[in-house]
């Protein structure tokens, strides 16, 4: 045994140890499977893997010690919800079966079927689950890494301490200042989630600073979602607050004076909240998971099997999207039953099933009026694909409170379905 | 109209226990709004409560909203998603959890 293999002997004994403390010492599990990220994907499968199939071994690896919802973190920003209502922490979980491990994954060995923690040695399992949520293509914003880190410009597009902040300057803007938001092009995680943010703080402009402006610089050619009912909301609500400019991209921004650097023109603003490209979470990079324009993960849609490693199911935002399928915690969320139930079937030895699944987000375009579109998305055996479903799915008929009180019941229980 | 009498049949012609398993798989998506196994997690959830609701009437009610026959703010665009078989598997499994 060399240095290196007996250093990690000794912290997989450590790891092991640890376990065996939290009170699962002597019970024998027919398999282990391995959760890498505790979002709605990672933290739903690992739930549901232990409702399915209680003989499976569940260790959920996860940095933080508390979830922070992006659904309803918007509202935080307006000012119409607190950052304890989008936080909650993982004893649901434990609740479960479920063995959390506070840690960070740096690698994937698919062949041998392990995980490397940074700071617990090495985890094996039978089934792995990476569910790694987003990073940023900073690089594709010129200026933008040295802005973020001065903390005069954020993104906020990672609910956490950027949300916390992007509030505080909210706040503390003079009246009559301007608000400015860039939105990268298509596909970026939850597609209504900019227009949603730029119409609850134009809500608590209106309401208390009302000479100042929330200007959206779109990347996109129009409103990637729910288009009619945003604009519509905008016209009646907000006119004179909320300017909507499409296909205005931001090439970089500058934080010494304040300006978004667009093909054609400079933007100043008193707040700029840049919201950068995206691409599968460092994790899924670092694990080799990334099958497609060094951005996404493609899947096996039957199973959440990755293209790229066998044993490997990668779930939520990090995937290539299947057609007309949104990047949204719905949408992670039934990722996760997917491969929950195809690991439970595999490692019986059965041949799993497709699922059917289905999308429904609403987004607020006041304090309490909201909007919602749904889609049901089944496998489609020629194209191997899940597709949404002819004549199902669709938008609010129009904004109203009602679907705000939906909205908040959707938000409630998809916390408690995916950590409860 | 073959598709759906096809997957009836096939739905039909399964062991319990996979029967059991189709059902549990349809009917576990809705619970990002009607909470886990059909129970509501949240106490004021303006939605009724699917666990141990007579299968009928849940059946009934799935083909009503999908037909245009009840009124609905999001259920008549979801409902349109699936077909008889399948309502009915979804049916039999919330009516077989307990409440």
């Amino acid at each position: 045994m060399n240095k290196f293999e007996r250093r990690d002997f000794l912290k997989l004994g450590a790891a092991a140890a640890a376990l065996a403390a939290a009170g699962c010492a002597g019970t024998s599990y027919k398999a282990r499977v391995v959760v890498v990220g505790g979002g709605f994907g990672g933290a739903t499968a690992a739930k549901y893997l232990r409702l399915w199939d209680p003989a499976i071994e569940v260790l959920l690896v996860e940095r933080a010690n508390v979830f922070t919802s992006c659904p309803i973190s918007n509202l935080v920003l307006g000012g119409f919800a607190k950052m304890d209502d989008i936080r909650q922490g993982y004893d649901g979980l434990r609740r479960h079966g479920v063995q959390l491990v506070n840690d960070e994954v740096t690698a994937v060995d698919a062949a041998k079927k392990t995980v490397r923690l940074e700071r617990g040695g090495d985890l094996s399992y039978d089934r792995l689950i990476v569910s790694p949520g987003i990073d940023f293509n900073f690089g594709e914003i010129q200026g933008y890494e040295p802005a973020m880190q001065s903390g005069r410009v954020l993104h906020a597009w990672k609910a956490g301490s950027q949300t916390i902040d992007l509030r505080r300057q909210l706040e503390q803007m003079r009246d009559g200042g301007v608000y400015v938001l860039s939105i990268p092009l298509a596909p970026y995680r939850c597609p209504p989630g900019p227009y949603e943010r730029a119409s609850v703080i134009a809500e608590y402009f209106k309401r208390s600073k009302p000479r100042s402006k929330v200007l959206v610089l779109d990347a996109n050619p129009d409103v990637t979602s729910k288009a009619g009912l945003f604009k519509a909301a905008w016209k009646d609500l907000y006119p004179g607050i909320l300017e909507y400019r499409g296909a205005n991209k931001a090439i970089a921004v500058d934080a010494a004076t304040m300006t978004v650097k667009l093909e054609v023109e400079d933007v100043k603003g008193d707040v700029l909240n840049v919201v950068p490209p995206h691409r599968a979470g460092d994790v899924a990079m670092k694990s080799g998971l990334i099958t497609t324009n060094n951005r996404w993960c493609d899947v096996d849609w039957r199973s959440m099997e990755s293209k790229a490693a066998p044993g490997v199911h990668v779930l939520g935002d990090a995937t290539l999207s299947a057609p007309a399928m949104p990047k949204s915690a719905s949408m992670a969320n039934n990722h996760a039953k997917i491969a929950a139930a195809a690991i439970v079937e595999l490692l019986g030895g059965r041949t799993p099933e497709p699922l059917q699944i289905l999308n429904t987000c609403y987004s607020f375009v006041s304090q309490k009026e909201a909007i919602r579109v749904s889609s049901v998305h089944a496998w489609d055996d020629k194209e191997r694909t899940l597709k949404a479903v002819p004549g199902s799915g669709g938008i609010s008929a129009a904004r109203t409170e009602a679907e705000g009180t939906f909205a908040w019941n959707w938000a409630r229980t998809i916390w408690a379905d995916s950590l409860g | 109209m073959k598709t759906l009498i096809l997957a009836a049949a096939l739905l039909a012609a399964l062991p319990a226990a996979a029967q059991t398993t189709a059902g549990r798989n349809l009917a576990a998506p809705c619970a990002i709004c009607h909470g886990t196994e059909g129970r509501p997690a949240v106490s004021e959830s303006p939605l009724i409560p699917l666990a141990g609701l007579p299968r009928d009437h849940i059946a009934t009610q799935m083909r009503a909203f999908r037909d245009g026959k009840r009124p609905a703010t999001v259920m008549h665009q979801i409902a349109k998603g699936y077909n008889d078989a399948q309502i009915d598997a979804i049916a039999a499994w919330y009516a077989a959890q307990r409440r």
